[in-house]
C-alpha cells in the first residue's frame, strides 16, 4: 500500500479568539503516523473545528506548534487540504473548473490540469458530469466534487470538518466508505472532525475524544477493524458501543474538571495515554 | 462506489421550442413599437386637427422617418452619434468604471472605509450632476472635458455601490476554500471576486448608462457644437420639427441598443441557478 501521508505532531497547542475571550482549547498534544486516519469527536463548541482550522493554517494558534511532516504549519498549503461541512463550490464554474482550480492557482499548464482533473473525477465517479455546472448536481455529488478538488492537489493530509453532516443518511454512508477507501488506496492521512460516533468508527483508525471548556483530548480509542466496515457488522457495533461509553466517560469527567489527556504533566501524549485507555477498556 | 442521483432537471428545450419562444418575444417587442407609433400618430392627428397646433404636423412619425435618409446623407446623425457616444459617453463610462469598480470593492471589503466614506460619498452623490456644470465649465478647458466630468460624477456611484452590494453577497467560505487551495490575493480577486460580482458590476453599469444618458443630452444643449443634444438644439433653433423628432428617435434607439447589450452581459455573467441547456 503506498504511503503518501506524513507524521503529524502537535505540541502544547492553545487557542483563544481574542485576548479577552476564554480559551477555546489548551495544551493539546497529538501524534499520528503516516497514512493514519484520525477522528476527533466531541460535542459542538468543544473546539475541534477550530483545532482543524489551525492545523490547516487557516487560523493562527495562540500558543504551541503544529508540524505536518517536516514543516511547521504557519499558512494554508496544497500539501494539507481541508474539506468543509458544505462543498462551497464556485457556482459560476463547471465541475472540471471547480476541481482544477487549485492547480490553476499553482500555475499548472492547462493540459496537465485536464489530465489530473479527469483522473480525480474518475476516482470519485463523476466523469459523466465533467461539463455540468455544479448547481446542476445533487448535494452528495457536490460533496464528491469538493473531494475531487481536494484530492487533485495530491495532498499528504486530507482534513475533513464534518463534511457529510448536511447530507442524507444514504449519501453520507456511501461517501464515508468511499473517502476512507480512497485515502487508504493512495496512502494519505485523514483527520476527521465529527460529532457522529458512527462516522468515526467507519472512517478512522483511531478516535480522539475532545471535551470540556476549554477543550482537551480526554481519551482515545484504537479502531482496529478490517475494511470494508459495515454498520451491521457485530464488531463495528461493539466498537461503536465502546466509543460511546468512552465518550460519555470523557464528557462526564470533563464536567468534573478532572485532568485531561492533553495535560502532559501527568499524561504524556494522547497516543501514549490513549493506548493505555484502549487497553484498559479492551481488558 | 455509488454515484448519488442527480436532481431531475428540466429537459433541454428543443430547437423548435426555442424558436417559438424567440419569435413570440420578437412579436411582443414589435407589437409594443407598433402601439407606440399608433399612439404617436393619433396624438399628432389630434394636434393637426386643432387650428392653433396645426403647425406641429412635422412632429409626426411619417415626416420624422422621411427625414432620416436626408440626415444620414448629410452625415449629421453619424457625427452626432460619434461625438456623444464615443467622445463623451464612452469616455465618461470608462472612467466611471475604472473609478467605480475598485471603489466598490473597497467599500464592500473594508468596513472602516465604508464607515469613513459613507457621509462624504452620500453628500456628493446627492448633488444633481447638472448642478456641477458651472464648476465643471470653470475647471475644464474644453466643453468635452466638462461633459465627461459630469458623466463620471453621475455614473460612478451606481457602479461603485452595485459592486459593493455584490461583494456583500459573496460567500466568505469561497475565500477560505481558495486560500485552502493555495490562492494568492490576486488569484482570489481574479478567480473568486470578479466572477462572483461580474453580474452586479454590469447591473451597476446598466444603471450608470441610464443616468449618464440622462445627463449627456441636457449637458450638450448648453455650449457644445456637436452631439445629439446639440442636434436637438440646432433643430429647435432652425424650427425643423422633423429633424428634432428624428434626433429624439435616434437617442431612444441608441439608448435601447446599449441597454440591450448590457442586459445580454448581465445574463451572460449571472451565475444564479445557471443550468446546462
Amino acid at each position: 500500500m503506498p504511503v503518501r501521508g506524513v507524521d503529524i505532531k502537535i505540541k502544547g497547542l492553545t487557542h483563544k479568539y481574542t485576548p479577552k475571550s476564554p480559551l477555546t482549547f489548551e495544551e493539546v498534544n497529538l501524534e499520528a503516523k503516516p497514512g493514519e486516519a484520525l477522528a476527533i469527536i466531541g460535542r459542538s463548541g468543544c473546539g475541534k473545528s477550530t483545532l482543524l482550522h489551525i492545523m490547516a493554517g487557516l487560523l493562527p494558534s495562540t500558543g504551541g506548534k503544529v508540524h505536518l511532516g517536516d514543516t511547521e504549519v504557519r499558512a494554508p498549503s496544497p500539501r494539507w487540504v481541508m474539506m468543509f461541512q458544505a462543498p462551497h463550490l464556485f457556482p459560476w464554474m463547471e465541475v472540471t473548473q471547480n476541481v482544477g482550480v487549485g492547480l490553476r492557482f499553482a500555475g499548472w499548464p492547462k493540459k496537465k490540469i485536464d489530465e489530473r482533473v479527469d483522473e480525480a473525477l474518475r476516482l470519485v465517479e463523476l466523469e459523466k458530469f465533467a461539463d455540468h455546472n455544479v448547481q446542476d448536481l445533487s448535494g452528495g455529488q457536490q460533496q464528491r466534487v469538493a473531494l475531487a478538488r481536494s484530492l487533485v492537489m495530491e495532498p499528504e493530509i486530507l482534513m475533513l470538518d464534518e463534511p457529510f453532516s448536511a447530507l442524507d443518511a444514504f449519501t453520507r454512508a456511501s461517501l464515508q466508505h468511499d473517502v476512507r477507501a480512497i485515502a487508504k488506496r493512495i496512502g494519505i492521512n485523514l483527520i476527521l472532525v465529527t460529532h457522529d460516533i458512527d462516522e468515526a468508527v467507519i472512517m478512522a483508525d483511531r478516535a480522539l475524544i475532545m471535551a470540556g471548556s476549554p477543550g482537551k483530548f480526554m481519551d482515545e480509542l484504537e479502531i482496529d477493524l478490517p475494511d470494508p466496515r459495515n454498520r451491521e457488522d457485530p464488531e463495528v457495533q461493539k466498537m461503536r458501543a465502546r466509543l460511546m461509553t468512552a465518550f460519555h466517560d470523557a464528557t462526564s469527567s470533563a464536567r468534573g474538571q478532572r485532568p485531561a489527556v492533553g495535560d502532559e504533566k501527568d499524561a504524556g501524549t494522547v497516543q501514549q495515554r490513549g493506548s493505555e485507555a484502549s487497553a484498559a477498556v479492551a481488558g | 462506489m455509488s454515484t448519488d442521483a442527480a436532481p431531475q432537471g428540466r429537459e433541454m428545450p428543443a430547437f423548435g421550442r426555442m424558436c417559438v419562444r424567440g419569435a413570440r418575444r420578437l412579436m411582443y417587442a414589435a407589437g409594443g413599437i407598433v402601439v407606440l407609433l399608433i399612439l404617436w400618430q393619433l396624438g399628432i392627428m389630434y394636434l393637426v386637427s386643432q387650428p392653433e397646433t396645426r403647425v406641429f404636423g412635422g412632429f409626426g412619425p411619417i415626416p420624422t422617418f422621411q427625414k432620416f435618409p436626408e440626415l444620414w446623407e448629410q452625415g449629421r446623425i453619424q457625427s452626432a452619434i460619434s461625438a456623444s457616444l464615443v467622445d463623451r459617453l464612452g469616455t465618461g463610462l470608462l472612467i466611471a468604471s475604472i473609478i467605480g469598480v475598485p471603489l466598490g470593492i473597497l467599500i464592500g471589503r473594508s468596513r472602516r472605509f465604508r464607515d469613513l466614506s459613507h457621509s462624504p460619498f452620500q453628500f456628493i452623490r446627492m448633488v444633481s450632476p447638472l448642478a456641477w456644470m458651472p464648476l465643471a465649465v470653470i475647471i475644464f478647458a474644453t466643453w468635452n472635458g466638462a461633459i465627461v466630468f459630469l458623466i463620471v460624477i453621475a455614473a460612478m456611484w451606481p457602479v461603485a455601490y452595485s459592486t459593493a452590494a455584490g461583494l456583500a453577497k459573496v460567500d466568505p467560505n469561497w475565500y477560505k476554500v481558495a486560500r485552502n487551495l493555495g490562492a494568492s490575493r490576486l488569484h482570489i480577486l481574479k478567480t473568486v471576486i470578479l466572477p462572483a460580482i461580474a453580474f452586479d458590476i454590469f447591473s451597476g453599469l446598466r444603471l450608470a448608462l441610464g443616468v449618464a444618458w440622462i445627463v449627456l443630452v441636457p449637458a450638450e444643449l448648453l455650449g457644445v457644437t456637436s452631439g445629439l443634444g446639440y442636434a436637438i438644439r440646432d433643430a429647435r433653433e432652425t424650427v425643423d420639427y422633423s429633424y428634432l423628432t428624428a434626433m429624439l428617435v435616434t437617442i431612444g434607439v441608441i439608448g435601447y441598443i446599449m441597454d440591450s447589450v448590457l442586459v445580454c452581459l448581465i445574463n451572460r455573467y449571472s451565475w444564479y441557478h445557471r443550468r446546462k441547456n
